[in-house]
């Protein structure tokens, strides 16, 4: 059988157009998909977990019972994760949170964290993917690199996607990268800029200045050339429709929140000349739908704390990076992800020093180290639900197989019920 | 021995990104996750060649990875893709952000 317009729930691209072959209950082909999305349907189905507490095999009603009996036990849980499920497991994750009075958190704190902190001091210019597929004539990538992490972003939306003014493709576009390393997507550039580690912010500013008629006192401003910068903002000015697509190499470094800031404050600047939008690069397929989902429910993106019965608000201090490494938290529950590989060795280690739960479908490195592993059903591929694109549009997961597991939601809508019934 | 100061930059390549999925115990991943780029030049200059283990030191811990060559990278600045071996070197202190220094770290790197 074949499944057409499948969503991959992989990056933030969250390509809709993937066609999928299955043969008795696997996924046996994939058309259209990257590489990366080729590798996660056609693995589907390896390296799946049971229902564990303690190392021991157990069934899937024991293992909810006793993660719901750490939870309503802990004086201070963290929920962790959210990127990798759908909006309605993300939701529930929420009430959990409320109920239990603990901490939650999105991978977005470890990603473009800092990015929603400047979005909160300098406003977004915002675009959807569409146009920048169908309007945009300069695309000015910095500090990230679609070709290895986002592989279709750039034929399916920016560098060479045809469209409506636009219908020449790459032909259309001129592409500007800004990057410490010559990446592969610096290699399809037009114009590669090179900058030196930790200077994003001091060249971001300098664009500015330049924009607002200033003369730098300076050669060249982190590596790059004076003249270059001089000559990115005239293009910058001129283009009919300009985006700036950012990632990591911003939020990462050193300044974070400050560099997003400069770079969300430089488009707005551009504005006065051109139409200029800007849209960070999301990693996990659904990261920008828990700012979103968080957002509505508690007023905030991230990094919130209801210990007090309300949500509060706390960067750096309801961060989980931060609580772990404080050691401020005495039980974690996390939801598709893996901060067992993903953190600091030193915030990662505290998780193995308390009961740590996780709802996943696969093994990962926090599997290895949880009290309480609850296996369940892959969100796109045995659980529909809504996810947020990159650029803040909904669209709807299928599901094409069945799983012998409940999914996210409906996992943490019993423990919901059942910490309830103990608390 | 030789040793030298370079800066850090940890990052996403395909080939982690494919691994991901074939599983985090799998060759291909580990592999990945435990290769360090190095320019070419600096390569030479600390005598070393592809395949060869070196061990990598920022403040916060150390760890032993091999190296290959990189033309993507300018002299000075390593880069080591995402995984464990990487958040052995990155520090805890978020600077009131959540968001640990994963990028533009200062390490030290001995044959």
């Amino acid at each position: 059988m074949q499944v057409k317009d499948v969503i991959c729930p992989f990056c933030g691209c969250l390509c809709d157009d993937i066609e999928v072959t299955i043969e008795n209950g696997k996924i046996t082909d994939v058309a259209r998909g990257c590489a990366i999305s080729r590798e996660l349907f056609l693995n589907h189905d390896k390296d799946l977990v049971k229902p564990m507490v303690d190392g021991k095999e157990v069934s899937l009603e024991e293992a909810i019972e006793e993660a719901a009996t750490i939870l309503s036990r802990s004086q201070h849980p963290l929920i962790y994760g959210l990127s990798s499920t759908t909006c309605e497991a993300q939701r529930e994750a929420i009430e959990l949170a409320e109920i239990i009075g603990g901490n939650i958190d999105s991978t977005s704190s470890v990603c473009h964290g800092p990015t929603t902190l400047a979005f909160q001091m300098v406003g977004e210019v915002t675009c959807t993917l569409g146009e920048v597929k169908n309007r945009a004539d300069l695309l000015l990538f910095w500090g990230c690199n679609p070709a290895e992490a986002h592989i279709r972003h750039l034929t399916r939306y920016s560098a060479s996607a045809k469209g409506l003014f636009t219908p020449r493709g790459r032909r259309d576009r001129t592409i500007v990268v800004v990057d410490v390393r010559r990446t592969r997507t610096a290699r399809m550039a037009d114009i590669f800029l090179q900058i030196r580690p930790n200077s994003d912010y001091a060249c971001l500013q300098a664009l500015r200045a330049i924009l607002k008629g200033g003369k730098l006192s300076a050669d060249e401003v982190g590596g790059i050339p004076v003249e270059a910068l001089v000559d990115l903002v005239e293009r910058m000015k001129s283009c009919r429709y300009g985006v700036l697509l950012f990632g990591m190499g911003l939020t990462m470094s050193r300044g974070k929140h400050l560099n997003v800031s400069a770079a969300l404050s430089l488009v707005r600047d551009l504005n006065r000349f051109t139409k200029f939008a800007v849209i960070p690069m999301r990693g996990h397929f659904n990261v920008t739908g828990a700012d979103a989902i968080l957002t509505w429910e508690t007023g905030y993106p991230y990094a919130i704390n209801f210990s007090r019965g309300y949500p509060q608000y706390g960067p750096g201090e309801f961060t989980s990076v931060d609580l772990l490494a404080r050691k401020e938290v005495d039980a974690a529950l996390i939801i598709a992800s893996d901060p067992v590989a993903n953190f600091p060795r030193r915030a990662a280690s505290y998780l193995s020093e308390i009961p740590t739960i996780i709802l996943d479908p696969k093994r990962n490195k926090t599997t290895e180290i949880a009290k309480v592993v609850i296996p369940t059903a892959a969100a796109g591929i045995s659980a529909e639900g809504t996810a947020y694109r990159m650029d803040g549009v909904p669209l709807r997961l299928k599901k094409v197989l069945d799983s012998p597991y409940p999914s996210d939601e409906e996992v943490l809508g019993e423990l919901i019920s059942a910490c309830l019934s103990k608390l | 021995m030789s040793a030298g100061k370079f800066i850090l930059i940890t990052g996403r390549t395909s080939k982690q990104g494919r691994a991901l999925h074939t599983g985090k115990d799998s060759p291909e991943y580990l592999e990945e996750v435990s290769t360090l780029e190095m320019n070419e030049a600096d390569m030479e200059e600390m005598g070393l060649k592809d395949g060869d283990e070196v061990r990598v030191r920022s403040k916060e811990g150390e760890i032993t990875v091999r190296c290959r060559r990189s033309d993507s990278l300018p002299r000075g600045i390593i880069f080591i893709p995402y995984g464990p071996p990487a958040n052995t070197l990155i520090g805890v202190d978020t600077d009131g952000t959540g968001m640990p220094d994963s990028k533009g770290i200062e390490v030290e790197i001995c044959k």
